[in-house]
This record gives structure tokens, sequence and C-alpha cells, in this order.
């Protein structure tokens, strides 16, 4: 959404840049030989995971774009609980009726033990902070790569939370 | 009590040892009474009983004997014999063979021109093995109270100091600041109450020097410290012993109460003006307690936590006092000094570390124990000489010596002299002289993992940098062993190390990470071996980044 | 009063006897980041982010605590110090539970801003990821233990400053926790008189109003020396440099 947020400089930035994959294309498979990519959330599930290596392994360059994907942010807020204890609250505690635990589906991903920042998992290039990012650090970020440099973010837009 | 009372004491107590033809003395030190003293101490004495010979012997519990490996131990006077693992048949072939027929019982005999004797200079550990560790009467018949006698009588506090400095004593604690120094500030102090402390709050893994002279030598260390009050002008000390030592707590008691009987301790001590009295604080078991700033604050009734110096203890130390504080062998080595004359101190040992250190030995060794040798003798000497080398089978590694924040020592510097300045060169430190003997069957990163664990323990968590650091320090090392880390995460380790070392507040995290430095420093290719390759799917190492090139539109 | 003369990062400056090189060093604009260092406390010396470097000594100096001598050569921001005092905002970051998104004083954190001046863009260090407490007993106030950072400007002020010594420290090394009394819910606290100044002092959202949103607490640490100053001193004016 922050990302919208650059309103009319989305249009000039289409001309430069071809949007290959987004969970809002309709895309299926990550797409081999990206340039950039940008990944927000932490890694909290195996599913997760594995895209994360994919996307390293297919991508020059990864971004952790967003506190989530940097510290873990609120979705590392599980983590001093067990994984057990989580989803017993979520599923039986809370739930109101088919109280049990889906863990007999493979095709759900499994939580891992802990929710973990992107470069915990995968070498990260450059971090883009905020809870969201703001549009201008975004603007700041993709401009400095499309002059072709790795983005120093001046202080200025160095911001948690 | 007057210096004639004390000297015709000491004559009366050796006229009584001599009524004797033989003195067994049996070691009473921890390490044999965990292993079996007690039954040795009742079999000796029923046998003495049973043959009729309590006028021929007599039985006496002592100091550290120095072999601790191979206790329980008991020597003989006459001979002298000194005989290991004295089981309860032993002990009464010692008293049927030995004193009653004058044979030596060969089997338990150890031969005292072994190096482990030989090799060893004793000051600190003189009466180990010659008196009663629980009668002031033998402390005096050894000497013992002369030298408090003499500074009181014959010299002015100041020279006292100059006698110390002369001598070139440094702190045995493991710092090694000049004795003589830090009481000369003390002394210039202005203040209406000043105070000695002793630090008995040894807690090096592996270490039991302080131990041993407190349980076999009580008396040497309140001489040392009633000499630090006269010469600082304190009349109060206080001496803080570890939980986890009870004997020699029980033994401190149990001098305290003899020597103020006599008058050692009190109110005009040898009918001078000098009132002096010692007090035991007890600790609960804190490693950080043993850093000066913390001790002190424990002493005081508040929370073991350092706090920045300067003002040190020596201008602003117990309620803000002006405040001696050295560690227990510093003080033992007091009394020696103005009984000898600084002449004869300053000769033993090195120019810049004059006298003698007393070590711990343990580890992977064959003769662990205790022993006392002059400053500036080779490590190598001290571990193969002494100690005997590694066990059979197994190649000597690294010694790790100043405790858990020490340094491990490599082969390659075996001859390097233990003095203050050298052992720094190599990465170690004296310490309080606690000294680990590793074989090559030890891995070294577990070795630093396993000190890391300590020290991380240990921390008391007022800084960020130790509180944090060895948490993350330990964690590293963990991965490393579990072969699951890269070797980003080996270079954000020696980062760290660094960062902790010079950061922290007090010595225990400015010396924590020494065990990993030392180690990454000696063993690099023990802890590379654990890294993962980057073939064997090290994600962080085989992916390449870079910037794309951009096509003009 | 004598005078000290004394040079900083290249620069010569003077110092009345008794003041501190952080003291010195604020009185002419030049940043040292602190945390733990609260003027009108006493000093702690423990968040070793104020270190700096002495010409002539391998070691480093707490500038909080250190007291400039005559001619002495002092260097507050040399790339070693940055890079130990990055060091020092990681290990706090990876030590709690920050989540600044949702926290009470996202926006006017003292922690947040360390993290801005060491330019801190990813804590390298694993997140320890703590299961601490959380005290909401008391009728005004809250403890969240996941956002402490240990700099003990509460327990200080509670004892200094209004000589309540509610609070102190349990537990050691990475274990180290705030408590009241001898660990009582604080809301049973019978020495606590509720004034606030540790919330006041608090630089993160450890300490907070009760009902504050996100983002909705400011702190205003500054008033605890204009407190100290008017009763030490009798001296009863805020300068706009201590509002700050």
């Amino acid at each position: 959404m922050s990302f919208l947020d650059m309103d009319e400089r989305l249009i000039e930035l289409a001309d430069k840049i071809e949007l290959v994959y987004s969970p809002i294309a309709d895309i299926k498979e990550f797409p081999e030989n990206v340039d950039v990519t940008l990944v927000e959330g932490a890694v909290t599930n195996s599913e997760n995971e594995e895209m994360a290596h994919l996307i390293r392994k297919n991508s020059r360059l990864v971004i952790a774009f967003g506190d989530c994907a940097t510290t873990g942010n609120v979705t590392a807020m599980r983590n001093p609980f067990k994984v057990e204890d989580i989803q017993r609250r979520a599923y039986i505690e809370l739930a109101d009726k088919n109280q049990r635990i889906p863990d007999e589906y493979i095709t759900i991903a499994q939580l891992l033990k802990t929710a973990k920042p992107l470069h915990e998992i995968i070498k990260v290039d450059i971090w883009l902070h905020g809870c969201p990012p703001t549009a201008d650090q975004i603007w700041f970020a993709v401009n400095e790569l499309l002059q072709g440099r790795i983005p120093v973010l001046p202080p200025a837009y160095l911001r948690y939370g | 009590m007057t210096v004639e009372d004390l000297r015709e004491l000491a004559e009366k107590e050796q006229a009584r040892q001599a009524e004797y033809e033989h003195r067994i003395l049996y070691c009473s030190s921890a390490g044999c009474v965990s292993s079996g003293c007690d039954a040795v101490k009742n079999e000796l004495k029923k046998a003495i009983g049973e043959l009729d010979l309590s006028k021929k012997c007599e039985m006496i519990g002592t100091g550290c004997l120095g072999l601790c490996g191979e206790g329980p131990l008991v020597f003989v006077s006459s001979g002298p014999t000194l005989y290991q693992h004295v089981d309860a048949a032993a002990a009464r072939r010692i008293v049927e063979e030995h004193i009653g027929q004058g044979k030596k019982v060969k089997e338990n005999e150890i031969d005292l021109n072994d190096p482990f004797f030989a090799s060893q200079k004793k000051i600190v550990l003189e009466n180990m093995g010659k008196i009663n560790a629980e009668s002031i009467e033998e402390y005096i018949a050894a000497d013992g109270y002369e030298a408090l006698a003499k500074a009181l009588t014959e010299m002015i506090p100041e020279e006292v100091i100059s006698e110390i400095r002369k001598a070139g004593l440094r702190g045995r604690g493991g710092a090694g600041y000049p004795t003589g120094l830090k009481w000369d500030i003390v002394r210039k102090g202005v203040a209406d109450q000043k105070y000695v402390v002793c630090n008995a709050d040894e807690g090096d893994p592996g270490a039991f020097m302080d131990r041993s002279v407190l349980e076999g030598d009580p008396h040497r260390v309140l001489e040392g410290m009633a000499i630090a009050g006269y010469a600082v002008g304190a009349n109060q000390g206080f001496i803080y012993v570890r939980a986890e030592y009870p004997l020699a707590i029980d033994r401190l008691k149990t001098a305290i109460k003899q020597a103020e009987r006599l008058g050692l301790l009190g109110n005009g001590i040898f009918e001078s003006h000098f009132n002096f009295r010692i007090d035991i604080r007890i600790g609960a078991g804190a490693f950080v307690c043993g850093e000066e700033t913390a001790l002190l604050r424990s002493v005081m009734g508040r929370r073991g936590r350092p706090k920045v110096r300067p003002p040190y203890p020596s201008e602003k130390g117990l309620w803000d006092k002006p405040t001696v504080i050295n560690n227990v062998e510093t003080y033992a080595n007091v009394a020696p000094i103005l009984r000898n004359g600084s002449g004869w101190f300053a000769a033993i040992g090195t120019q810049k570390s004059p006298g003698t250190k007393v070590f711990a030995i343990a580890g992977n060794v064959k003769r662990p124990g205790l022993i006392e040798v002059p400053m500036g003798i080779a490590l190598r000497k001290i571990i193969f000489d002494i100690g005997g080398g590694t066990p059979e089978g197994t190649k000597f590694k690294a010694a790790q010596a100043g405790g858990p924040s020490g340094g491990c020592i490599p082969t390659e510097h075996l001859d390097i002299l233990v003095d203050y300045e050298s052992l720094q060169t190599v990465g170690a430190m004296m310490g309080s002289g606690g000294m680990i003997v590793i074989d090559d069957t030890s891995n070294m990163v577990e070795v630093a993992k396993y000190f890391s664990e300590f020290c991380m323990d240990e921390s008391c968590g007022k800084c960020i940098p130790c509180r944090v650091g060895t948490k993350h320090i330990y964690m590293m090392l963990d991965k490393i062993v579990k072969g699951e880390a890269t070797e980003n995460d080996f270079d954000l380790l020696k980062e760290l190390c660094v960062m902790v070392k010079e950061t922290s507040l007090c010595g225990l995290g400015q010396s924590a990470p020494n065990g990993v430095i030392s180690t990454v420093r000696f063993f690099k290719d023990e802890y590379l071996s654990k890294l993962k390759k980057s073939a064997e799917g090290n994600t962080h190492l085989n992916e390449s980044s870079s910037v794309p090139v951009v096509k003009e539109a | 009063m004598s005078v000290i003369t004394f040079t900083i990062d290249g620069e010569q400056y003077s110092a009345k006897e008794g003041d501190t090189i952080l003291q010195v060093a604020r009185d002419n604009k030049i940043p040292i980041p602190t945390l733990c260092y609260l003027e009108g406390l006493s000093t702690f010396g423990a968040c070793r982010l104020c270190v700096v470097e002495i010409e002539g000594s391998p070691k480093l100096f707490p500038a909080c605590t250190t007291k400039p001598t005559e001619s002495m050569v002092v260097r507050t921001s040399t790339d070693k110090l940055k890079k130990y005092r990055r060091m020092i905002v990681e290990l706090l970051a990876s030590e709690g539970n920050h989540q600044c998104a949702v926290c009470v004083v996202n926006g006017h954190c003292e922690l947040q801003d360390l993290a801005y001046e060491v330019e801190l863009d990813h804590v390298r260090f694993p997140y320890l990821f703590p299961k601490k407490s959380l005290d909401a007993t008391h009728k005004d106030f809250v403890i969240d233990r996941n956002r402490c950072v240990l700099c003990t400007r509460c327990v200080r002020v509670c004892h200094e400053v209004e000589a309540a010594h509610v609070w102190d420290i349990a537990g050691r090394g990475i274990d180290c926790e705030i408590i009241a009394d001898l660990n009582q819910p604080w809301g049973t606290s019978p020495s606590c008189t509720s004034c606030g100044k540790c919330v006041r002092v608090c630089p993160t959202g450890a300490l907070f109003d009760k009902g504050a949103a996100v983002g909705e607490m400011q702190k205003e640490s500054g008033f605890i020396k204009f407190i100290v100053n008017a009763r030490n001193k009798h001296e009863w004016v805020r300068t706009a440099h201590e509002e700050e």
C-alpha cells in the first residue's frame, strides 16, 4: 500500500521498470532472472522460508522491505511463546467452532519455531525500514537503483515504526 | 601481649613439639577431605592409641601438601617422608611400621627429590605441611606474628610501606598493581576512617590457591592484614570469603578468635596505640564480587555490581573511605617480607615481578595440585617438570592461565616465562593463578565455549557489552560447535569479542572474550574446520548480488 | 576555581574543575550518544555508548564519568567508536522485544533515536525474543519489561529524587529485570508514591501511562535537572536546553 502512496510518481516508474511478480499481480511462479526483489514480511513459516531461498536464487538484489522483514516486528511478537501454545490459543481457545489445530493438511505451511527477519534466512542487500516505509524512502531507493547505485539511505530516511 | 611474651610462647611451643620423635601431619585441606582423609585421621588416631605411641608422636591436621591428585596425603616429619594415596590400611601401616619400627612404608612413599618438589620455592605456602592449621601457637612457633611485632615496635608506617615498595610486591589477584604504591595512596588519603579488605572471593573454575592458604595458614593472612592496617592507618579489616569455602570460613573464624584472645588483634596490639579488628563477610556466590568495586559494595550489604573507576577504592572505597583491597596471596607475602627484608624478597623471581606465585594446576595433567614457583619460571617447567605433563598417550595442546577470562597458551609458547608482562604478550594473564592444562583430546572451540558460558552466567548485567555481548558470544560459539555457523558468523564473532573487551565496564567483561580471542589466535583451524562450507549449501556465501544494469527506455 | 583547557575532536575547549567530558561536549553542542546518563541523576556509566578515545591510552573512557585533565586530547567519533556504538545499539535491539510499530513511544523513543544516530539499518545478531513480564497492576502506569533497556534511570530517580526506592534490579546478566519492592506487583507497592517520575525518565516504552495508544506517550526527562537544581542550588529556572 505504501508503494502505491508514491502516487503520480508510479506512472513515471512504470516506464522504467517491469513488474514481474507481486502479490497483487496474477503471476503464479516467481520468475527467473529478476533484477530487484522487494520482500516484505518476516519469515514465519516453511513456505516463507522456501520462497525466500527461491527469491534469493533468482534475484540479483534483495531488499528487505519494511520493519517486519528487517526486524521481525509485530510478526515476531509470537516468538517468546511456543508454537503449540500459539496454535492452541488461535485454533482451539478462541475458535467458535471446529476447534482443532489444522496440522494434518500438508498444504498448510507449518509455522517455524520463531518468526525471523529476512536476513537471518538469506543474504539481504538493502534494508528499507518503517512500518510502512514511506513513499519518499521507496522513491529514493528505487531511483538510486535506476541510476545504477546501491542506495545508502541518508539518516533522515532511517525510521523504525 | 608484649614481644617478649610472643617469643616466650614460641619457645614453649617449639619445646613442646621437640618432645615428640615424630609428627604425623595429615593434609586437612578440602581436596584431601573429599578424597577421604577423615577415615585416615581416625585410623591414625586409633592405631596410635592401640599401639600406645602417643608419647612418641603427635598427629596434626595441616594445610595443603600440594600433590592434590594423589591424596589423601600424610607427611611424617621424621625422615622426612610424604605418603600418597593413604587409605585406612596404609594409615595403620604408617603407624605400625614407620612410627613403631622406624621402617618407611615404601608402597606409598613419594620421592621428595622429584622435580614436583625440587622446582618449587615456598614463601606463601611455607607453613603447609609444617604446622597445625588450627593452632595459633604452632603459627607463632614458626615465626608467626614476628613481622607484626617488628612493624609495631620498630617501624613507623612509612617504613613499612617503603619496605613493601622496595620488595616490589605486586598484587597477586591478577592485575599486578604494586602493593606498596596502593598502600601509600591510602596512607596519604585524609579521612577519619580507613579500611583494609582481603579479597578471598576466589571464583575461577579450577583455582584453589586462596582457599588452600586460608585453610592451611589463616594467621598468615590476618598478620598481613594487620600490618597493612598499621601501614595505612586503618583499624578495621574485612575478609570477603565466598560461601562455597565453608572450611576456610571455619578456620578463619577460629584464627580470629585465637588472635583476639592473645591480643594480636584488638586494641593496643603489642602495647602500641594500634587497634585492629577483622570481620568476615561471606559472599553469596557471584563471580563478579571478586571485582574490587563489586566486592566492596557487597561488603556494605549492597548489590554486588562493579562501578566505574576512578575513583579507585584507595581513594573512595568502603563507605567512601580510603580502602586497601588486596588478594589473600598478597597479604600472605607481607609477613615474610618484613621478617626477611625487602632485599631477600626482591632477589627472588624477576626484576619486574619479584617473589613467587602460587598456582593451582588442574586439567589434563598427571600431577594436579597446588604449587608455588619463583616468578619468571618457564611455563614448560611448570607443566612438564612439576605437573608431569599430560596423561600417557595424549599430547599437550594448551595451558589456560588466568581463569575463565584468561587466555590459552599453545605449544609454541611453552618456553614463555611466567610473569605479569610476559603472559600478556600472548594474550593470557597471570590472573589469580589458576592453570588448566589441555591435551589434544579437547577441542579448543569447545574449551572457549565452556569458558564463555561461565562468563555469560556470571555477568552482573550492568553494562550492555557484557550483559548482551557475552550471551551472543556464547550463542555464536554454540552455533560453531554445532557446525551451523558460516564465515560471516565467525567474522562477526571476532568483531564482537574485540568490542566487548574494549567497551565493558569492569574486568569481567573486559576479559570475558579472552578465551575466544586467544583460541582464535592460536587455534584458528579448529574454528574454520567447524564452519559451514559453501559447497555444503551455505546460502550466504555462494550468493552474489550486483546492481542491475539499467537499459534506457 | 581552576579552568582546564583540553581538546575535543581537534578543537580546544575549557572546562571547570569537576566537569566531565560529556558536560563540556554537551555545552558545546558536540554530539555524544548516551542512554543511561540523565542530567540530575547520579552517573551510572553502564550503557558504554558515550565511550571516547583519549590520546595516549589504549583504553576507552565513558565521557559521562571521565573528567578532563589539562591538555587532554579527546576524540568522540572515530570509526572505531562509531562501529562500537552501532554494535551496542544492535545488542540492545536484539536483547528485548522492541516492536516500534505497536509501541506507545513510537516516534518519541530514545532507543529509536539512538538507532538513527548510529545509522542502524539492520541487526546482525539473532534476536533473543525473551519472555518478559508486563505489570499493569498500578492504577496509573504500566511497566512492560519487554521494552526495558536496564538503564536504571527509574531506579535512580526513585531513589535519589523521590526517595521512595520502589525500583531495583533482580537477577543477573541477561536475566536482569527491574522489580518493584521485593518483586511485588507494582500496584500493591506501599512505597510507591505514584509520582510518575520513573515513567517520565524512562527512555523507551517500558514505563508508560495507562491508556496511552501507539505513539501517544511523550517522555520529558529534562525536568529532573530542574528539580535537582531547585532543591540543591535554589535556582528555579528552566532553560530551553533543559526542556529539550
